[in-house]
């Protein structure tokens, strides 16, 4: 696994540039990370990260969209307008978790 | 050194339609499935219902579709790989299909109409066959509200230049 360095820290990545450790994320690179591709983070954007991060502590997968907006509450049509064309990828990657597995 | 995925450009022109025409429980997710896969990655994405694929999106039918092992030599009974005896398939549709629905409720799969509304609120059009509409008398307020429109076979044809299509 590839070691980069985002605000200072070293932390580990896939081979797509998704973090593997979960304890190696910080809000700082959140916000870099949504920087690279684009996302300026808004309070809507930190509630879908949050419920992510909060969700895969216990349930140890990464959220579907559709499981943001029937657990997290987030319409799905709103997680189109905060992470343009992939939500649930970009939310996944600016979160520091794996693309979600689940189909649906 | 920085990495960053691929997330594909923004601009990209992807499309996907796919003709839905079964009316059978079974055979209304592999279109639902594939379609809101699409639309998660940024593809857009185009369902023309047909035939019997008009049972997913009229109002009256849409919540009670059927799932029938009848004619589907690849129902096994719980045990082993056993076949499902096809003389007894035509009376268990009610049963199978509580089962197929209960499997799907595990999974977090929703419901036919409920995986529609996220397909639309995803971005994703929906359109409905006029031979079909005018073989079986249907019109428009028949239809889910948010079917786009009854179009026509050329009208499909043309709005889906370039697109990638799916005919199930």
């Amino acid at each position: 696994m590839p070691v980069i360095e985002i605000a200072g820290r070293q932390v580990h990545v896939n081979e797509e540039g998704f973090l593997t450790e979960y304890d190696e994320w910080s809000e700082e690179i959140a916000g870099i990370l949504a920087k690279q591709i684009d996302i300026d983070l808004t309070d809507a954007h930190w509630r879908c990260i949050r419920f992510l991060r909060d969700d895969f502590k216990t349930a140890g997968e990464t959220a579907t969209s559709r499981r943001v907006q029937n657990v997290g509450g987030i319409p799905v049509k709103e997680q189109f307008e905060l992470f343009p064309k992939k939500p649930a990828k970009k939310m996944a990657y600016i979160a520091g978790l794996p693309k979600p597995k689940g189909c649906v | 050194m920085s990495m960053i995925p691929n997330f594909g450009s923004d601009d990209s022109d992807r499309k996907l339609a796919i003709i839905c025409s079964k009316g059978n429980l079974d055979m209304a997710y592999p279109g639902l499935i594939l379609g809101n896969a699409a639309l998660g990655e940024g593809v857009e994405l185009h369902l023309f219902f047909t035939f019997w694929g008009f049972d997913m999106i009229i109002k009256s039918r849409m919540n009670d579709l059927q799932f029938s092992p009848a004619g589907n030599t690849a129902l096994h009974l719980p045990i082993g790989d056993m076949h499902m005896p096809q003389s007894l398939a035509p009376a268990m549709t009610g049963m199978a299909t509580k089962m197929l629905k209960d499997q799907l409720k595990a999974l977090e799969i929703p419901e036919v109409p409920d995986f529609l509304d996220q397909i639309v609120a995803a971005g994703g059009h929906l359109w409905a066959c006029r031979l079909s509409a005018d073989m079986n008398k249907v019109v428009e307020s028949d239809l889910r509200d948010d079917v786009e429109g009854i179009i026509s076979a050329s009208d499909f044809i043309e709005m889906t230049e370039g697109a990638q299509l799916l005919f199930i």
